[in-house]
């Protein structure tokens, strides 16, 4: 492997051991993290080298994947845009986890939705270069015009004639040759695609089935400690005393540490606390328990989530800075027929991956290497040369795959950890997290209170629109004093809201943050859908009109939505995407609604304490309507006979993974609606494990759940994410329609029972 | 000291008896495979077969499997080609495939009692595991597939 910079819009073509390594510049984009940390504007699209892929002398094409690999597929997906372009035999393609190096492989950061309409192009030419330098070796070899030979199929043929070599009888002297001007790379046509747009199994599919595959808690190394953190209890809290007896009696503990405390904001800084190590897991634990700690709180002590929704209510209830302004909301809300207004609340979430959190830290010679389950390897890289007082370069950080991720392990704080313990012990160190400290210890989803008014003219068409969004915002983990969402905040759902509405209003409330709020699968569109979707279907209600069809008059008619004529008070963001490429396109929103609808048998009578609700929602450039049906038992028991998910995500690379990303969204979704919540009293996480933390089990799972791929040839879109949004208001707009009863603060829990619905 | 049988290999074991299988599973043996979840039986990744029985091992001691014979997925079959594993993989259950482990033998201790369990009997046995990635829709079928292939 190549460790040297590469200069942008070049190519390197770097001489491995054996065999042709080849190097394609590639875009990069601002981290979701950075664009809500207020990066430099104007910096734009940067171009940074990312894509990789390497010939051997057998002739094996080895892709390195540099996205991280957390149930998403990106590691086949990543080889299948690969393989096709340098025309490889997929049996004979492996794939390798690259280290953490953006100057290499461009952004690393695998969160936002991005990996394919990142890369999607630069790694299709990384592979469409090999194959070019592979023909022209061939047609050098045989002294014919490069234009008589042709790669297929992990040979090099020559058009016409008999002669055939295999990639790996070219590669010495592949390696020898020019590399082509960037200009000159020629893609494949879509009809000429073996891989993409093919169902292909996962490249994990054995080893995920045969308990081989290798995950960040699976990390073992000769003569390692483990190390089990006691951590502040308290967002921004300190110890104060520390009795370690107890704790150092437990044969095989080995040493007792204490960690600095990061003082709010956090920031992917460790939060501090007291480690102890040992020889093994359970030691670890064990020791853990039997140390007497006492802290001191700080100024979170009080967070306390009954008296924060309160507060956040009470803002959203008053006027807030201006989002938009179209008209004049106001003076149609006067002058509406029928005004109808709602507030909908929705509690802080937690990630509660199946892997909790791990990591393994070495430091030797002046190098530090970590192996670890990170979304973020480059943030890891730098936060750990940081805290260690190195330089990245002596810093690498190698990828596991994730037992889950959803943006928990996109913050490194984990990582550190294991890297200040390495180097105060001189072991190496494996962190260690239990459920319990992952519970309580999440960079958590925020919690949102929404107001809303809509006006009704006397043909039940909306005339008036407001939207009063309060939430605590993710800027406020990395910077002082942030008491309002930003504009990528704002972009999930509020200045992107694409309604034909001639008075249109969206303002946002002050809400200080009392613990670490992190950007959690689908991020602020979850609140923003969820309060949106449910406000449209009141409205529905209202004007005595079909949910489905009320939505599609809202939409309005087909057409690209100008945001410059949206009224922003803030400005627009597109999720790092200019609106040329991706704008808001109503024809995509009408046809992923029409289709969900019809495949669902939308307007088809349902039983008693039946019903189906709709909703659909953009994010991450893509489009999904989702249509639940459930049924309400007199017990308030709810079961969901079936639902119907229609998704445009653009081109697609694997569609069988968008698939299965379009079902798992919608269960974790589900999840999200009926069960989650994440409570705070005294400062301190109330839940602690799976028991009181619920998230979705198979029996909360659908009867039935049909995926609708409406296919599209626009550029790709997101997948991993949004397939969450709409959830929770077609969730709520079917038990509406079921029972007549409307959610509109979640989790939707007992709330169905009949001694609450009886008030 | 306490004898037991993993995947065909005996062992003997003279350590905490109050430690769960689990970590002897995975830091004394290697067997990595059993997941760690949650640590009080609330997740299932970390099942295994105890004496043919699923068992959660974060919260089975030592001192509870003296003499006995434990499963784990990397016993589950030699290569691999338990009828649950070949439907797992034939209807792409896995995503992160962290839990997967632990549903692969909570589906083939189901199968092994109720060679053709209900849709209902899927459920009840299969709640006990969770799937963050939300792969519920195929485990379901897979265990319909691998059921329907025994019983043909």
């Amino acid at each position: 492997m190549s460790g040297a910079p590469v200069d942008r819009r070049e190519f390197l073509k770097g001489l491995a051991a054996t065999g042709l390594v080849i190097v394609v510049s590639t875009s990069g984009c601002r981290g979701i993290e950075q664009a809500l940390r207020r990066a430099p504007k104007g910096a734009g699209e940067t171009w940074s080298p990312a894509a990789y892929v390497r010939v051997g002398d057998d002739g094996t094409v080895t892709v390195i994947c540099h996205r991280s690999e957390m149930g998403q597929g990106i590691r086949t997906s990543i080889a299948m845009l690969v393989a096709d372009e340098i025309e490889a035999d997929w049996a004979r393609v492996k794939v390798e986890q690259a280290p953490g190096d953006e100057e290499i492989y461009g952004s690393q950061n695998t969160d936002g939705s991005r990996s394919i309409r990142d890369f999607y192009i630069p790694v299709r030419e990384a592979g469409a270069l090999a194959r070019m330098m592979l023909e022209a070796a061939a047609a050098a070899r045989w002294g014919v015009p490069v234009a008589e030979v042709e790669a297929r199929e992990h040979e090099v043929r020559q058009k016409g004639g008999r002669r055939r070599l295999g990639y790996g009888e070219l590669v010495a002297e592949a390696r020898t040759l020019p590399v082509p001007a960037r200009e000159t790379i020629r893609l494949k046509e879509p009809a000429q695609f073996r891989y993409i747009g093919k169902d292909i199994p996962i490249v994990d599919l054995h080893d995920m089935t045969t308990g081989k595959a290798q995950y960040g808690m699976d990390l073992r190394r000769e003569g390692m400690l483990v190390a089990v953190i006691a951590r502040p209890p308290v967002y921004g809290g300190a110890v104060d005393q520390v009795d370690s007896a107890e704790a150092e009696k437990v044969p095989g503990v080995e040493k007792i540490v204490r960690l600095k405390e990061a003082p709010p904001p956090a920031g992917f800084a460790p939060l501090g606390g007291v480690a102890v190590l040992a020889t093994s897991t359970w030691a670890a634990i064990q020791g853990r328990q039997r140390l007497k700690v006492t802290w001191k709180d700080g100024p979170n002590a009080g967070y306390d989530s009954t008296r924060y929704r309160a507060e956040l209510e009470r803002t959203a209830r008053r006027p807030g800075r201006l989002v938009r302004n179209q008209g004049n909301v106001a003076r149609a809300l006067r002058g509406a027929a029928k005004r109808i207004e709602a507030d909908y609340y929705i509690p802080h979430l937690g990630h509660a991956q199946m892997e909790p959190l791990a990591a393994l830290a070495v430091i030797e010679n002046g190098r530090c290497l970590i192996q670890a389950p990170t979304q973020h390897p480059q943030a890891a890289r730098d936060s750990v040369a940081q805290a260690l007082g190195m330089e990245a370069k002596d810093v690498r950080v190698d990828v596991t795959l994730l037992g889950g991720g959803f943006g928990r392990k996109s913050k490194p704080d984990f990582i550190v950890e294991a890297a200040l313990l390495a180097k105060e012990t001189g072991k190496p160190v494996k962190v260690v997290w239990t459920r319990e400290d992952d519970i309580r210890h999440d960079y958590f989803h925020t919690v949102a209170a929404q107001h809303l008014e809509g006006g009704l003219d006397a043909s039940g068409r909306v005339v008036g629109w407001l939207h009063r969004t309060v939430l605590p915002t993710i800027s406020s983990t990395f910077a002082p004093d942030q008491l309002y969402q930003g504009e990528a905040e704002l972009g999930q759902g509020v200045t992107d809201l694409p309604f034909d509405i001639p008075n249109l209003r969206a303002e946002s409330g002050p809400a200080p943050a009392h613990t670490r709020i992190g950007w959690y699968r689908s991020v602020i569109n979850i609140p923003h859908a969820f309060a949106i979707g449910s406000f449209v279907d009141e409205l529905a209600h209202a004007a005595g009109k079909d949910p489905k069809e009320f939505l599609l008059e809202l939409l309005g008619p087909d057409r690209i939505v100008d945001q410059t004529q949206a009224g922003l008070a803030v400005e627009a963001w597109n999720y790092d995407r200019s609106f040329e490429d991706y704008p808001i396109d109503v024809a995509r929103y009408r046809r992923v609604l029409e289709r969900a609808a019809q495949e669902s048998g939308w307007g088809k009578p349902l039983g008693e304490g039946r019903g189906r609700g709709i909703a659909v929602h953009r994010s991450f450039v893509s489009y999904v309507a989702t249509v639940i049906e459930v049924e309400v038992g007199p017990d308030g028991a709810l079961t969901i006979p079936r639902v119907d998910v229609a998704v445009d995500a653009g081109t697609l690379t694997h569609p069988e993974r968008v698939r299965s990303q379009m079902e798992g969204a919608t269960i974790m979704g589900l999840g999200n609606t009926l069960l989650g919540e994440i409570t705070f009293k005294d400062g301190r996480v109330v839940q602690s494990n799976y028991t009181d933390y619920q998230v979705a089990r198979m029996d909360a799972a659908p009867r039935a759940l049909h995926v609708h791929l409406v296919p599209s040839t626009a550029l790709p879109g997101g997948v991993g994410e949004p397939g969450v949004p709409p959830v929770g208001a077609a969730l709520c707009n079917a038990i509406f329609a079921a029972t007549g009863r409307r959610i509109r603060s979640l989790p939707v829990g007992k709330q169905l029972a009949p001694a609450v619905a009886a008030r | 000291m306490i004898d037991i049988t993993v995947n065909g290999r005996r062992h003997q074991f003279e350590g905490d008896v109050t430690m769960p299988l689990l970590w002897y599973l995975r830091d004394e043996l290697g067997l990595t495979g059993t997941k760690f979840g949650c640590g009080v039986s609330a997740c299932g990744a970390c099942t295994v077969h105890l004496d043919g029985q699923a068992v959660r091992s974060c919260v089975t001691p030592m001192s509870g499997v003296a003499g006995k014979t434990v499963t784990t997925i990397e016993g589950l079959d030699p290569e691999g080609e338990h009828p649950v594993q070949r439907a797992w993989r034939e209807h792409g259950v896995p995503q992160c495939g962290y839990c997967q482990s632990g549903q692969i033998m909570q589906a083939a201790a189901l199968l092994a009692g109720t060679p053709r369990p209900s849709d209902a009997q899927i459920d009840e046995s299969m709640a006990g595991n969770i799937c963050r990635c939300g792969t519920y829709m195929r485990i379901r079928a897979a265990i319909r597939a691998a059921a329907a292939g025994r019983s043909a």
